[in-house]
């Protein structure tokens, strides 16, 4: 193919991309450098209220936006370095917390409660993503011919619903006094608030991933349970292999490449965990990293959005995904080395 | 003798059959459950015991209720919607399309099944019911209460068949678009070989990996200030574009991209190659060649990249919730909204019977599409 058909192929792709990932990834670069904030003046207002007699008046300095000719609120961009990013790590409180060795305080910080969630969840809910994919892949792959379908089908549903959606069905199944709590507190006989503590919340959280992406993991393995070399399993048998050691020697070892991918993709799609925090509601007591970008763009009550500390904060994110990917880049490089 | 080696003890085959039914239990219980609360009046949908969620004992009292005669009514009608839906449609489908647009068939399909269900659902058999529950005696008399009133609620009183409409504009531009852009530059790719190719994939696979809030950071100065910054080239009609639909498809196409292109990518690749270098021989440029010969065998995995863009765009509350202004708000963002003023259990149920309405399409989607996205998951990772 040439390159002029090529670039023809591709280009509206390759144009779409540039302008609206690339190029936002630059804006954000800029910004978290800037702060863009309206300009204030001080004046000297004299206020007076009818009083007896004599109007009682009293002056006060009052600090107010500067106005154009226009009307409108005039702003100014300035360069302000680092300080935006030591605005949102709050290095100082860090260390202070750090070197008292209080947890509370390390946690009152917001990014850094942030990313201790954030890293958390990613890495408690990945084992039990996979273990449960493969453990559903197995069943379903034994059950008889007739019912796989309909379990497909049931199964797909976790997948499939909308995420805030699904974290508000299982929040209504344990709010207040919800189903699942009802059932819950008859079964320990005591009386459980799930809502009022940050860690019930995280748990209820990582029930309601697992639930998602489990039948993602479970569908990707299950393909890959068709596609086991029989042979190997029969010589397995002759050999005398358990049945726990031919799940261990040779359906696991087969599989492997799958719990890499799946790995990498739920490593990738955890790190960004958000909607759970919509759905939970858990603002109040729990954040990820994700989140604290999406309450910084959103306008607070006066009106204004803090773009610089959200940029600040999406660039610190993406370090982490940085992190993630470089194990998935070496490989693909290694896959396309091989193939070459 | 395999079979016979291979034959599993009663004890393994029981805890599998179990371990299965368990899990189907708990995939489908939220769902099933909210739908239940839905129909209920506020008492009976918080209630503690299951029983009373079920049956509705307050909402029975109430004045609203199923009797027997409507439950078979209502299950006989979502028995015929499911069958025409397996058994006539894909074959009217592929006689009334015209060639090339099946994919636009199934829409205009899914679109008048699901207009067709909610008329005959909520506009059809309450009529019949009423009519017939008086001549039926027992059988006409409500045994479990439920009331559809909340959906009244969301879709007449809350405006959400407004949002309903902003969601279809935003998921029809984005599946469109992204699809006629991702398919000729996946096609390229397949094709090309070259080193170029191959890092244009690297570098998709990463953008795939960025938080969407990091893209929404970029644009919302931009787009909150696009009209000053496009008037010198647009002059006095420069839009600004935070808030519009347009713009969110725009954002979510991109967003989409490196997934569509990674996928048509690999189902181009299972397409043998001779068949288009057949066509080139015989005097076709690229561009015919694939129009030609690549186009009309390329629609099983167009539609399910399709499936999947629908989903992404659907199912996106970051992205619309920052980006739309109040007017034009998509579902899931509204039903944010609803319950951040979730004030009275009465406000709760509403908001339960909403997100029960933004999860039906994807039910009947999973129904209608469930091989396409079972092939279009393991296509990425099966076959590398």
């Amino acid at each position: 193919m040439k390159p002029k058909v090529f670039a023809a192929f591709v280009g509206p792709s390759i144009f779409m991309m540039l302008l609206f990932i690339a190029f936002p990834l630059l804006s954000v670069f800029w910004n978290s450098f800037n702060v863009t904030q309206p300009i204030y003046e001080t004046v000297e207002v004299e206020s007076c209220t009818a009083g007896f007699l004599e109007q009682t008046c009293t002056t006060e300095m009052e600090t107010r936006p500067v106005l154009n000719e226009d009307g409108e609120i005039m702003r100014q961009t300035e360069f302000v370095g680092l300080q935006t990013y030591r605005n949102v790590l709050e290095m100082d409180r860090f260390w202070e917390a750090v070197s008292s060795g209080s947890w509370t305080g390390l946690q009152n910080i917001d990014f850094w409660a942030a990313l201790r969630f954030t890293v958390m969840f990613t890495l408690i809910t990945l084992p039990l993503v996979v273990g449960f994919g493969i453990g559903i892949a197995m069943v379903i792959n034994n059950a008889s011919q007739f019912i796989r379908g309909p379990v497909i089908f049931i199964s797909l549903l976790p997948f499939i619903i909308t995420p805030v959606i699904g974290a508000l069905s299982i929040n209504w199944l344990f709010r207040g006094d919800g189903i699942l709590t009802a059932l819950l507190e008859w079964w320990l006989e005591q009386d459980l608030a799930l809502f009022a503590q940050a860690w019930t919340i995280e748990l209820l959280m990582m029930v309601y991933r697992v639930w998602h992406v489990a039948p993602f993991a479970a569908i990707i393995f299950y393909a890959g349970l068709q596609t086991v070399n029989q042979d190997s399993l029969e010589s397995a048998v002759i050999d005398g292999a358990s049945r726990w050691q031919r799940l261990r020697l040779i359906i696991i070892p087969h599989l492997a490449p799958l719990i890499i991918f799946v790995a990498m993709i739920h490593l990738m799609d955890a790190y960004r965990v958000f909607e759970e925090v919509v759905g939970f509601r858990a603002e109040g007591h729990v954040i990820s990293l994700q989140w604290l970008t999406y309450d910084f763009l959103k306008p607070d009550q006066a009106g204004n959005r803090s773009i610089s500390r959200a940029s600040a904060s999406a660039m610190l994110t993406m370090i982490g995904i940085a992190i993630l990917l470089v194990p998935l880049l070496k490989r693909t490089w290694r896959d396309h080395k091989g193939t070459h | 003798m395999t079979a016979k080696a291979l034959r599993q003890p009663a004890s393994l085959k029981i805890v599998s059959g179990t371990f299965l039914a368990v899990w189907c239990v708990i995939a489908a219980f939220p769902i099933f459950w909210i739908t239940v609360m839905s129909f209920k009046s506020p008492v009976d949908a918080f209630d503690a015991n299951p029983f009373n969620v079920i049956f509705g004992p307050a909402t029975r009292a109430g004045g609203s209720g199923w009797s027997i005669l409507e439950i078979v009514l209502a299950l006989a009608v979502v028995w015929l919607t499911a069958r025409i839906t397996m058994r006539r449609v894909p074959a009217l489908v592929a006689q009334y399309s015209p060639g090339g647009f099946v994919a636009l068939g199934w829409v205009v399909a899914s679109a008048l099944i699901g207009v067709g269900f909610v008329l005959a659902f909520f506009g059809l058999l309450p009529l019949v019911s009423d009519f017939l529950n008086p001549l039926v005696g027992p059988l006409g008399r409500d045994i479990i209460g439920a009331t559809t009133e909340h959906y009244e609620t969301v879709w007449i009183d809350r405006g959400f068949s407004n949002n309903f409409k902003n969601s279809l504009i935003v998921t029809a531009g984005v599946v469109t678009i992204s699809l006629s852009v991702g398919t000729l530059a996946g096609y390229g790719i397949a094709r090309s070989g070259s080193t170029l190719a191959f890092w244009i994939l690297i570098v998709a696979l990463i953008f795939r990996a960025l938080p969407h809030s990091v893209l929404v950071a970029g644009y919302l100065p931009v787009f909150i200030n696009s009209a000053e910054w496009l008037s010198p080239i647009l002059g006095e009609n420069a839009p600004t574009l935070y808030g519009k639909p347009a713009a969110v498809i725009a954002v979510l196409v991109a967003i989409n991209q490196p997934f569509t292109i990674w996928m048509l990518r690999s189902f181009f690749a299972n397409i043998p190659a001779d068949l288009d270098e057949a066509a080139r021989v015989d005097g076709c440029s690229h561009f015919k060649a694939f129009r030609l010969v690549i186009m009309p065998v390329m629609w099983p995995g167009v539609i399910t990249t399709g499936l999947f863009s629908f989903l992404l765009a659907y199912n996106d509350f970051l992205v619309t919730s920052l980006l739309l202004d109040a007017s034009n708000q998509t579902m899931v963002p509204a039903i944010a909204g609803m319950f951040n003023r979730e004030t009275t259990t009465t406000d709760q149920v509403v908001a339960v019977a909403a997100a029960v309405s933004i999860t039906a399409p994807l039910f009947l989607l999973v129904m209608v599409f469930q091989r396409q996205i079972v092939s279009g998951l393991t296509a990425g990772a099966v076959k590398g």
